[in-house]
């Protein structure tokens, strides 16, 4: 099996070698009799396909024909004002013999380079983990005393609990207070608990998420995480122990169901109690054993709920205090269905990792084809709703400003097409799928605030169509 | 005053990149490609905790060589250099310790500090040994070309001194 935290693969040295034959010179290298190396650049003559290489000599040197010579190739390009880019080397074992004319043969037997256009640098990164953990391993037992890698605080809550999320949550939360006033009910105290409470559940799922895939080995045999997917790493790059963490989720959970408890005193209703209780059950098995959710493709299906309806009617009836419009149920699904499209796109480049890991995610499931068309037809059901909605009266007119980022999704949906193979690619248009679903809940209540200033301002003016 | 050829110390400070070589414990030579950062004594390069395997080796045989060979990477200057030295891993802490090489390093790279600003997306990256090597030989081949014997300079003490460790 490969260890794919091993670091970057030996090469096959025919492979080392086409690859040194591309560079315009090459750096012989040995070991002299004092122990120290020795390196001169000469220009060589290779034979990939038999494996050999042939040069003269750098003079003044008596090179050791018993031992391991090394050939290397290095190159990067100088970007002024920057660095440099393009890097790239390489270096071929083996051994010299001399051969007619002053000429030195070579034959390599082993080989071992990284070129950052075959494994991109955050890759490179990854799979070197293992090596960083046995190094700082060792180190403290040099030292006497533990060393571990560090955040500042700020860093690390913000890294290990992927705090910048919480958007979507403040979306859903928000709309529903805002269509709670529109329809006379909104009590300040309470929205600002049912903020709170919603954004510790958020939190302590995210964080839950990442413990139980560490216990799983979801995040580990994963070497192509983006700022967008693979999970915090907190765990894996021993920032946090698995055990701190699992702290925080119970923190986060703590608070969430205090919140919630405060909020059946304040405002009781058997729809806020059940709303809660699946909420917290969805959050907790989204990964956490025996229901696993998202390892078993219901992931994107719970993240709809949970972060569509359930924040949205949750927030609704905390205050009404309990009756359950249609209007809120309604605004809920394009959220929903947006939320659950930024899992789902985010699972494209986890695909390979889950998948070793048995996380069936759709992406794993599904061929090319039929996750992009699905993307494509979800996020346009997405804006269907609204604009129907709309037009059966059950949305405010404004609320079709939340029309306007449809074209996002066209960028996804292409985006996905041209880079479904290509993690760092993706990433940009990952990050356009959030602010995908960010503007159109933005914008949703957006239009329910400026619902709301008109119903203050001027009563008269219609909102709805057929109202 | 170092006892380096100005030559060799132009190369040092013009080099993006230079070819490190450590000797692995089966004495098969080991080659990476590092940013050299010259302080006027000793030659100083970072390495992240991810990339830690030359590390390893330096701390088994301090004997190492350092390969200035690329005209691209040497601002165009077709001299070429190898510098023999000692060298020691300084990693008491590799969350700060290599700080103090910043100014050098975002000299030749300035993209660095932006890097640096953005340490939560790469940690482990930021998690740094310094390598610290003492000159004792320098073959020197001006105009480049490794077909002449090159230029010989030795620490003139014969044996550079030790820095405790």
């Amino acid at each position: 099996m490969v260890d794919l935290r091993a670091g970057v693969q030996m090469i096959e040295p025919a492979a080392g070698l086409a690859r040194l034959a591309q560079f315009p010179f090459q750096l012989l290298t040995w070991v002299a009799e004092d122990g120290y190396p020795v390196s001169a650049a000469i220009e060589a003559d290779v034979d990939a396909a038999a494996g050999t290489v042939s040069f003269l000599p750098p003079a003044g040197f008596a090179l050791p024909l018993d031992g391991e010579l090394s050939l290397t190739g290095s190159h990067i390009r100088p970007q002024p004002g920057v660095g440099y880019d393009e890097r790239r080397h390489v270096t071929v074992w083996g051994r010299a013999s001399a051969t007619a004319a002053e000429r030195i043969s070579f034959r390599a037997h082993a080989a071992w380079g990284w070129d950052e256009s075959d494994i991109p640098f955050p890759e490179y990164v990854e799979r070197q983990v293992g090596q960083s953990r046995r190094y700082l391993a060792r180190l403290s037992g040099e030292l006497g005393r533990t060393v571990r890698p560090r955040l500042s605080l700020g860093w690390l809550i913000l890294r290990s609990t992927r705090l910048p999320f919480l958007s979507a949550t403040f979306v859903p939360v928000l709309v529903g207070i805002a269509i709670a006033a529109l329809h006379g009910f909104f009590e300040p105290l309470t929205a600002l608990i049912t903020l709170v409470g919603a954004a510790a559940a958020h939190l302590a799922i995210n964080v839950t998420n990442d413990v139980f895939d560490a216990r799983l080995g979801a995040d580990e045999k994963n070497v192509n995480p983006t700022q967008y997917s693979g999970g915090s790493r907190v765990i894996q790059y021993g920032l946090v122990s698995l055990r701190a963490m699992a702290l925080i989720a119970a923190g986060c959970y703590a608070v969430t169901i205090a919140a919630g408890l405060l909020l059946l005193w304040l405002r009781p209703s058997p729809e806020l109690l059940g709303i809660g209780v699946v909420g917290v059950l969805i959050g907790l098995f989204y990964t956490a054993p025996p229901l696993k959710l998202v390892y078993r493709g219901l992931g994107e299906i719970a993240v709809a709920l949970g972060f569509g309806p359930l924040m949205l009617l949750g927030a609704y009836v905390v205050q009404s205090g309990g009756p359950i419009a249609v209007e809120p149920i309604v605004a809920s699904l394009p959220i929903a269905l947006l939320v659950a499209l930024i899992l789902y796109a985010n699972e494209v480049p986890d695909r390979s990792g889950d998948e070793r890991a048995g996380k069936l995610t759709l992406p794993v499931r599904l061929p090319k084809p039929t996750v992009i068309s699905l993307y494509y037809a979800l996020a346009l059901a997405a804006f269907a709703i609204i604009g129907g909605g709309v037009l059966a009266g059950v949305l405010p007119i404004p609320a079709l400003v939340a029309l306007l980022p449809l074209p996002l999704a066209l960028r996804v949906r292409d985006g996905l097409t041209a880079h479904y193979d290509q993690p760092y690619a993706l990433m940009g248009y990952l990050g356009v799928n959030v602010k995908l679903h960010l503007y159109v809940g933005g914008l949703l209540l957006a239009a329910y605030l400026a619902v709301l200033a008109v119903a203050a301002l001027a009563p008269g003016v219609p909102l709805f169509l057929w109202r | 005053m170092s006892w380096m050829p100005r030559p060799v110390e132009e190369l040092l400070e013009a080099a993006l990149v230079t070819e490190l070589t450590v000797v692995r414990h089966d004495g098969r030579p080991m080659t990476y490609p590092l940013i050299p950062l010259w302080d006027g004594q000793k030659v100083l390069m970072t390495s992240s905790i991810l990339f830690s395997r030359k590390l390893e080796h330096i701390k088994a045989d301090q004997r190492v060589s350092l390969s200035l060979s690329d005209p691209v990477a040497l601002g165009g200057r077709p001299d070429r250099a190898t510098i023999q030295g000692d060298a020691r891993v300084i990693d008491g802490d590799p969350h700060t310790d290599w700080e103090r090489v910043l100014p050098l390093w975002a000299a030749k790279e300035p993209v660095i500090l932006q890097f640096l600003k953005a340490r939560v997306a790469f940690p482990l990256f930021f998690e740094r040994s310094v390598i610290q090597v003492v000159p004792r030989r320098v073959l020197y081949w001006p105009g480049g070309d490794t077909t002449q014997p090159p230029q010989r300079f030795e620490h003139p003490a014969g044996e550079p001194e030790k820095e405790a460790a």
